[in-house]
């Protein structure tokens, strides 16, 4: 605690010597009394709002864990949602459908951000060009996703005239490509050049010296960054909501109207959505569910992550 | 190694290995739901989906005939609720089979898009209230008292008006809350013609999908009024019957055409229907609000099938029929289970014959 | 950064130890062909971006023309007479980000604050990644909790609770026109706003905050200032352009989130909100509700069209925000 108590008294402005001359009197500190209290107020202000913070969160995963834990049972991973106004079924198809969704835009993503990275920590650098594709990259970050699932609608499902759990691959892989580049540039300048050196100055070509040597050395901190950022879209909706749609099926194949590229594909983020908007207690009920386990698996990946690698990048 | 390192590795490990698993698991569940239906090519493998999009009026109906048929014949139904407005959109975008709509197209409207439609039942449209110790069918309101309440012109539950037609019913007082549809509706579609036929006087806005509602909140679907209504209390909403049944919200009575309180149900809608004379409409462009009658429910409507009339695959306009023609001739119970009234022998017949003027690369398509 | 490049191939004499074992042959291509696979896949990261303003212009073409800039002043949305507006939306999306910021900005000053000063380091990190998890929640499940938690609690207990007392008369708290009880209003849309924000923030400040010189702070606090004075006057002259710059980055997610406030903000697309507990709508959510009933192809437009001025708008706070962040780090010393 750096907070060292001031010297009683305000010795050093008024002037036990005599008058102060006017320059300085128009310094006259405050009253130490009043600093005080200023600055206690600030500081209760700031544990309240660290408490308040901290409290809401508690608060909301506390509802979702208390109206959603009533409807996780193997069923809800392995069935299909009940026609309206009936009760049983489960998410089953949203679930998966998530997974592949996501799985195909990792897929997709983290391997053009990884090496993307690359380029920006090991050759760009300050350079010019570097400089203009992070400034890109950081507005990048910034697009609502709401923005970028306008974009894959009029780039492909339009032209295509259907929706299609592909096209929401898409729109999550332009959101995580951002950020999959600045963190693995971002991991490897933290890689000391010592390392580098090493490498170089035996002989071995640069790009073994970057992929043996510098990413082994990043490797804990680029797993985080890659996971983190697949779990961040994993619990993205506005983009899916244009894109991959809904449907009350299975994921069936791959062109037809039920294919992975044919047809809309239930996810459990836009089934939540539409689900909690509904006046069906059932249909409630699995929303809050679904809720949950996108919390339990968002919140936990992010404490497993860095409870397992310590390091890693937040967002 | 050293010990963390060796936790931290099988950590990893056991989490990398129980993703996995469970994905593993997820997709064997769904491979044998499917049997051997993978075969990827529309129509020709051992199972059809028909994809269809619109009114969320008929969802429940659809959504029940869809899964019932599902257990009969290996045909789904993937019916998405987003809206008349939609549906329609969808259907002349051909993004999906058919298109839904409580809002029939008129006949002109019909040619010039190449489509052809019909009613596949009818329903009624309910007012419905969050009020506490208010009962269900309690509450009297008239089309004025309606029309009022969503001009904005009433804004207080304790409104004498409101109180001169419900003697000995005690209404908490308190700010109306005004639930309209956010989304283009079919159901506010009736409900807006029932108002302009009923309460000509007072409301000025006209029947259509969208109004420019002067007050209250927006819900999506009729879902997602039913939704607002039971969130706010003190509030008012329009819906179809099937959602204020099957979630519990309370109805009120409404005055209709003969000056005759009735309270929704099967029964009454059905009167409305009967008063309907399909023959005579072109088009199948048919208003039903405020039929005469002393047992009509003043604000029933048909909901409406939209298609292609020049298909493009004969043999998935046909699966498409099939499932129809079923529902006309097998989903009534059902349909009457929700509360919706199925339609009868005589128009079934008629829309039979609209569908022989259904082709697909100049054939007709019905009957196969 | 060391610029030791060292060729291979400018070697003289024979390879040594482990470059004994390392194949000469990749040294032709290896290194180039990899320079130039990873410079393809950063410059994918800026054509994405150019590519999506492109696709949003090109779609919107239509709209732009038939509506113009008008579109931006006229308040109106219906697609059967074809009449469409952003205004109501742009109020909307301005009110609720007003809300949240004046909400979370001084919020995550004074915790920023509290993790750099005034908590051991261990409890610093233990609360850094507490709130951090708020950030890592998702959009929908603040909105459904705003939904059944909130929206009720605004609805029966805050609204009348202001808008009956001293308060409710006061210019944005007196109801408007189309109040509808408080529940569904832009207050409620804004305050789930400020908690999602509030998190980005105060991350970004305290970032900033770690930045200023541990000896000019302690000269501060050698001389008697409190901790209050040494952040205001010493540790924020440092960190203000950053600070400033988190605020533009919080501003920027305000700005752009769709999910939350589509539940809570009621759905008002044809007014301008007169009041904070007046329901609303916002540029992000009137697209997220409006889009799958688009019918006509001005409608598609019409909405592509709120799109591309809401990227607009967020890009150009984005690349403020990038202006400040960059300056802070400079005037700290840290890393461009």
């Amino acid at each position: 605690m750096s907070t060292l108590a001031p010297p009683s008294g305000d010795s050093v402005r008024t002037g036990a010597d005599g008058p102060v001359p006017p320059a300085l009197a128009a310094l006259r500190p405050r009253s130490h009394a009043r600093r005080k209290t200023v600055d206690a107020l600030i500081k209760t202000s700031a544990w309240i709002a660290a408490t308040f913070g901290i409290a809401v969160m508690l608060l909301i995963v506390w509802e979702v864990v208390r109206r959603g834990i009533g409807a996780i049972d193997l069923a809800f991973f392995t069935e299909l949602p009940p026609v309206v106004g009936e009760d049983g079924g489960g998410l089953g198809n949203a679930i998966l459908g998530t997974f592949v969704i996501t799985f195909v835009a990792a897929l997709i993503a983290l391997p053009v951000g990884f090496l993307g990275g690359i380029w920006l920590a090991e050759f760009g650098r300050n350079g010019r060009v570097a400089t203009g594709v992070r400034m890109v990259a950081n507005v990048n970050m910034g697009i609502p996703s709401i923005v970028v699932g306008v974009f894959v609608f009029a780039a492909l499902v339009k032209p295509l005239q259907h929706y299609s759990g592909f096209a929401g691959s898409i729109a999550l892989a332009f959101i995580m490509l951002p950020v999959m580049a600045r963190t693995t540039e971002d991991i490897l300048n933290l890689v000391p050049n010592e390392l580098r050196e090493s490498g170089l100055a035996m002989g071995v070509p640069r790009w073994r010296v970057t992929l043996g040597v510098v990413i082994r050395a990043a490797r804990s901190g680029l797993i985080t960054g890659a996971v983190l950022a697949t779990v961040r879209v994993a619990g993205e909706t506005a983009p899916l909501l244009l894109t991959a749609l809904s449907s009350p099926y299975w994921l069936d194949g791959l062109f037809g109207p039920e294919g992975f590229f044919g047809g809309p594909t239930a996810n459990l983020t836009k089934t939540v959505y539409d689900f909690s908007g509904m006046p069906y207690e059932r249909m409630q009920e699995l929303a809050w569910g679904g809720a949950l386990l996108i919390i339990v698996a968002v919140l936990g990946l992010n404490v497993l992550m860095r409870l397992i690698f310590q390091r890693g990048k937040e967002w | 190694m050293r010990k963390s390192d060796r936790l931290r590795r099988t950590v990893a490990a056991v989490a990398l290995a129980a993703v996995l698993g469970f994905a593993a698991l997820a997709l064997a569940a769904c491979g044998s739901d499917e049997g051997s239906s993978n075969s990827g090519v529309p129509g020709s493998g051992t199972s059809d989906t028909i994809v269809g999009a619109g009114a969320s009026f008929p969802y429940p109906l659809y959504s029940k005939w869809g899964s019932e048929y599902a257990n009969l014949n290996d045909v789904k139904l993937n019916y998405q609720s987003i809206g008349s407005g939609g549906g329609i959109s969808a259907i002349q975008a051909k993004t999906v089979d058919f298109g839904a709509s409580d809002a029939p197209m008129e006949p002109s409207e019909l040619e010039a898009a190449g489509l052809v439609q019909w009613p596949q039942c009818v329903g009624g449209v309910v007012l419905v209230v969050n009020l506490e110790g208010v009962e269900a069918n309690r509450l009297k309101l008239t089309a004025d008292l309606v029309a009022k309440i969503y001009n904005g012109d009433i804004k207080d539950w304790s409104d004498p008006a409101i109180a001169d037609v419900n003697t000995g019913v005690s209404i908490p007082a308190g700010k109306i809350n005004v639930v309209h549809r956010s989304d283009s509706s079919g159901t506010t579609w009736i409900f807006t013609n029932y108002l302009a036929a009923a309460a000509s006087d007072v409301w000025t806005l006209g029947g259509d999908k969208e109004i420019p509602w002067p007050t209250g909140v927006g819900g999506k679907g009729n879902e997602g009024v039913a939704a607002s209504v039971q969130q706010l209390k003190g509030s008012i909403g329009y819906v179809e019957y099937a959602y204020a049944k099957e979630t519990g919200l309370v109805t009120t009575q409404l005055q209709n055409a003969d000056g005759k309180w009735v309270e929704p149900s099967l029964e009454t809608f059905s009167e409305a229907a009967a008063q309907a004379d399909w023959a005579g409409a072109e088009g199948f462009y048919l208003v039903l609000v405020n039929q005469p009658g002393a047992k009509t429910w003043p604000i029933t409507g048909a909901s409406f099938i939209l298609v292609q009339k020049e298909q493009e695959d004969a043999k998935r306009a046909q699966t498409m029929l099939q499932f129809f023609d079923w529902a006309f001739t097998d989903g009534g119970a059902t349909a009457q289970g929700l509360d919706y009234v199925p339609i009868p022998e005589k128009v079934y017949q008629l829309v039979e014959s609209k569908w022989q003027t259904i082709t697909a690369a100049g054939a007709p398509v019905w009957p196969q | 950064m060391s610029t030791l490049e060292i060729d291979a191939q400018t070697q003289t004499g024979p390879p040594r130890g482990a470059a004994q074992a390392a194949p000469r042959v990749h040294h032709r291509f290896g290194d180039p062909a990899f320079r130039v696979v990873t410079l393809v896949s950063g410059l994918t990261v800026a054509i994405a971006m150019f590519t999506l303003a492109g696709v949003l212009i090109y779609n919107s073409w239509t709209a732009i023309s038939e509506l113009g800039l008008s579109f931006l002043t006229t308040v109106a949305w219906s697609p059967s007479s074809g009449s469409y507006g952003a205004l109501a939306a742009l109020a909307g999306t301005a009110l609720t980000t007003l809300v949240a910021m004046v909400i979370a900005v001084p919020l995550a000053l004074v915790i920023a604050l509290l993790l750099t000063e005034l908590v051991p380091p261990g409890m610093a990190r233990v609360l850094g990644t507490a709130v951090e998890m708020l950030a890592a929640i998702p959009s929908i499940i603040f909105g459904m909790w705003g939904l059944f938690v909130l929206v009720p609690f605004m609805q029966e207990t805050v609204a009348p609770a202001v808008t009956e007392s001293w308060l409710g008369q006061l210019p944005l708290l007196r109801p408007g026109e189309t109040f509808q009880g408080g529940g569904f209003s832009i207050l409620t849309a804004g305050l789930v706003l400020a908690v999602m924000i509030l998190p980005f923030i105060t991350a970004f400040s305290r970032d900033v905050l770690l930045m200023v010189p541990r000896v000019t702070k302690e000269a501060g606090y050698g001389m008697g200032s409190t901790t209050w004075e040494v952040l205001r006057k010493i540790s924020l002259r440092y960190a203000l352009s950053g600070v400033v710059g988190a605020t533009f980055i919080g501003l920027g997610r305000a700005l752009g989130e769709t999910m939350a406030v589509a539940y809570l903000v009621g759905g008002d697309f044809l007014t301008v909100p007169k009041s904070l507990f007046d329901p609303g709508t916002t540029v992000a959510s009137l697209i997220a509700l409006q889009f799958n009933e688009a019918t006509t192809k001005l409608d598609v437009s019409a909405l592509i069209y709120m799109g591309l001025i809401l990227f607009a708008v967020t890009m150009v706070f984005q690349v403020l925000a990038q202006i400040w962040l960059r300056r802070a780090r400079r005037t700290t010393g840290g890393r461009a």
